[in-house]
């Protein structure tokens, strides 16, 4: 029975967790419910990939009201490997989260922390499972209002994280009520709010300035939420003033889920077959994609303040997965879910050991990582294999991407593409060899006390890092997962359409 | 606000009718218009005109904040316990039918659990962003906050 309810147990447990929360008065039962449900979670949504990569989509009713009318929790290949890139980084943020958090925030927030952060991590996962285009709103406001508040619960360690928290706010709702806007305008023209049925339907009216304006909305709604280059100006402080396991924990989900919706509504509802998809597709995301990689990038060299630092990175890496998209075959899509997973797992990683930096010094500027290579080894060391990672070095999960990515691009024939995202590279050698340099070569300050992180800090650093090279060295279920996740938008994007659309 | 007769007077005759209101906005949703938001947001407004009129200190102690919290929790907790039950009685997430021995009677109660959780949270959730503007303090922010 278990088993078949699955898809939506998946999603409801974090979600009855989040009050449940509430009620609890000490933060370490929070945490206790927080870790269960988001193990629960990683459990479930690895079952629920390997059962989608064996057996086909799940499809599920909630409610039992059949769709197009009722909502439909439809799982494919895409979905369930994204859901198992958010859970794993949420289930390690949680682990994480107890001592970081200790430290930021005062012991009678704690649970209500617990509880946004268990609402975000619900909201993004049912913005993945979801076949209800309506249902993907909720839950993607769901998540983002949590993360407003999470930003803005930085405030205690420094100020800014408010106004951070603010902007991030009108940006992102903003972002929500463009998709909701473009929504609207597709609803009147097709009539229906279900994923598939709407892709149907948009299949037999054909191209018309209505869809076309939807379409448009649709795309910069979610671009804002993503992060597309000139659109990324809330990201960077939201990021640097959010308490430091939530920017580890935003860095590998937000974006993350955002990127999967776009792809959800450019391949599946809409679709490359029609023009103006296909257009955004090559000359919106190519160059905004190699203009994010080498402005972000640049900024990122400057920056002293090292989760901005991060940051900027962040919208970078999402610069190369934008390429991918743009390449609009096979292998390039496969590189964009190879890298959504691998940037995931990677930037988390340099997060959570930014994170153990802040925990033991109360600060990441640059300066105070001189002389940690010696003071704390197992941090740095994790801190170094995921830069290494960033940049794509072979036998870590940044090779992997870049690899499948310059294939992408060698595919289409667009040599001088390849030759721009191995120089990005470039500029990423250079902003992780200033931080190296500091910590190894450069002595530590006199009478410096600073010692080794905790171990439950540690371990999910390195269960993160140890992912990073062990799915660098064999790739066998990233690339086949994310092969299969591109398949299932590339060319299947009804499959088994099990319901009877009405007359 | 003692000498502010009038206003007590009103507040009076007002809050008893709003709060009623409220209740017949809730349970008369399946049938006319209303449902768990609306009767939640009347039923917050008849607590906010009272502690408008009889001030912040008497709010908080008609309806604490820690309180108005938990209430908040539980009416989420309705909610998806609900949907919950279904699960449990064989159907599936929020099926209705299988929660009373006929479909019909099943719908009716499951709706009028799930508006009650909805009218809860809601009503508490006005309440305590009332609250928690009311007791705000207002002090300059210095400088280097920003």
């Amino acid at each position: 029975m278990m088993l078949a309810h699955l898809p939506v147990l998946e999603v409801l447990v974090p979600l009855a967790a989040a009050p449940l929360c509430a009620l609890l008065r000490r933060p370490l039962l929070a945490w206790g419910v927080v870790m269960a449900s988001t193990t629960f979670a990683l459990g479930g949504s690895l079952v629920l990939l390997f059962q989608v990569l064996s057996n086909g989509v799940i499809s599920y009713h909630i409610g039992d009201w059949a769709p197009p009318w009722g909502i439909e929790f439809r799982l494919d290949a895409a979905n369930s490997f994204v859901l198992v890139l958010v859970s794993l980084v949420g289930t390690m943020c949680a682990i994480y989260g107890r001592k970081s958090v200790e430290r930021e925030i005062s012991p009678e927030a704690q649970p209500l922390f617990c509880t946004l952060l268990l609402l975000c991590f619900a909201g993004m996962l049912g913005v993945t499972s979801t076949g209800d285009a309506f249902n993907l709103f909720v839950f993607l406001e769901i998540s983002s209002l949590s993360t407003y508040v999470l930003v803005a619960m930085g405030a205690s360690r420094d100020k800014r994280a408010l106004t951070a928290a603010f902007t991030y706010l009108l940006v992102g709702t903003i972002g929500a009520t463009f998709y909701v806007i473009g929504l609207g305008l597709v609803y009147a023209l097709t009539g229906t709010l279900n994923m598939a049925d709407m892709a149907l339907r948009i299949t037999d009216i054909g191209d018309s300035s209505t869809l076309r304006v939807g379409f448009a909305f649709i795309i910069i709604g979610f671009g804002l939420k993503l992060a597309i280059f000139p659109l990324h100006q809330w990201l960077p402080n939201a990021y640097t003033y959010a308490p430091s396991m939530v920017s580890a924990f935003l860095a590998g989900t937000a974006t993350k889920v955002a990127v999967y919706a776009s792809l959800r509504f450019l391949y599946t509802v809409f679709s490359p077959n029609l023009h103006f998809d296909a257009q955004v597709l090559q000359t919106l995301f190519l160059p905004l994609g190699l203009a994010a990689i080498f402005v972000a990038s640049g900024v990122a060299i400057f920056q002293s303040n090292i989760k901005r630092l991060l940051a900027y990175s962040s919208v970078a890496q999402v610069g190369y997965i934008l390429v991918g998209v743009s390449f609009a075959n096979i292998t390039g899509l496969t590189a964009t879910f190879l890298h959504l997973f691998n940037h995931a797992i990677m930037k988390s990683g340099l997060l959570l050991a930014v994170g153990c930096v802040v925990y033991r010094t109360g600060s990441c500027s640059i300066s105070t990582f001189r002389g940690l290579g010696h003071r704390m080894p197992w941090t740095m060391a994790a801190f170094v294999i995921g830069g290494l990672s960033m940049i794509g070095i072979p036998a870590t999960v940044g090779f992997i991407s870049k690899w499948y990515l310059v294939l992408g691009a060698l595919e289409r024939g667009w040599w001088p593409v390849a030759f721009a995202m191995v120089a990005g590279s470039l500029l990423a050698l250079i902003y992780f060899g200033r931080i190296v340099e500091a910590a190894y070569l450069q002595p530590s300050p006199e009478g410096n006390k600073v010692t080794e992180a905790p171990l439950s800090m540690l371990a999910p650093l390195w269960v993160l890092t140890i992912s990073c090279l062990a799915l660098g060295i064999n790739s066998e279920f990233t690339v086949s997962s994310a092969r299969a996740a591109a398949n299932a938008l590339f060319f299947d994007p009804h499959p088994g359409l099990s319901m009877q659309v009405g007359p | 606000m003692r000498h502010h007769i009038i206003l007590r007077i009103a507040a009076q005759l007002l809050i008893p009718p709003i709060l009623l209101f409220a209740l017949y906005v809730q349970f008369h949703g399946d049938f006319g218009p209303g449902g768990g938001f609306q009767a939640g947001v009347i039923f917050a407004a008849g607590l906010v005109l009272y502690g408008l009129v009889y001030g912040v200190a008497e709010i908080h102690r008609v309806a604490p904040t820690h309180v108005a919290m938990k209430m908040m929790a539980i009416g989420l907790l309705i909610y998806i316990g609900v949907g919950f039950a279904g699960l449990g009685l064989g159907g599936k997430y929020l099926d209705y039918n299988v929660l009373l021995h006929d479909p019909m009677a099943g719908q009716h109660l499951g709706i009028f659990l799930v508006e009650l959780g909805v009218g809860i949270t809601v009503a508490s959730t006005m309440l305590v962003i009332y609250q928690c503007f009311s007791e705000h303090q207002s002090r300059d922010l210095a400088d280097d906050e920003w």
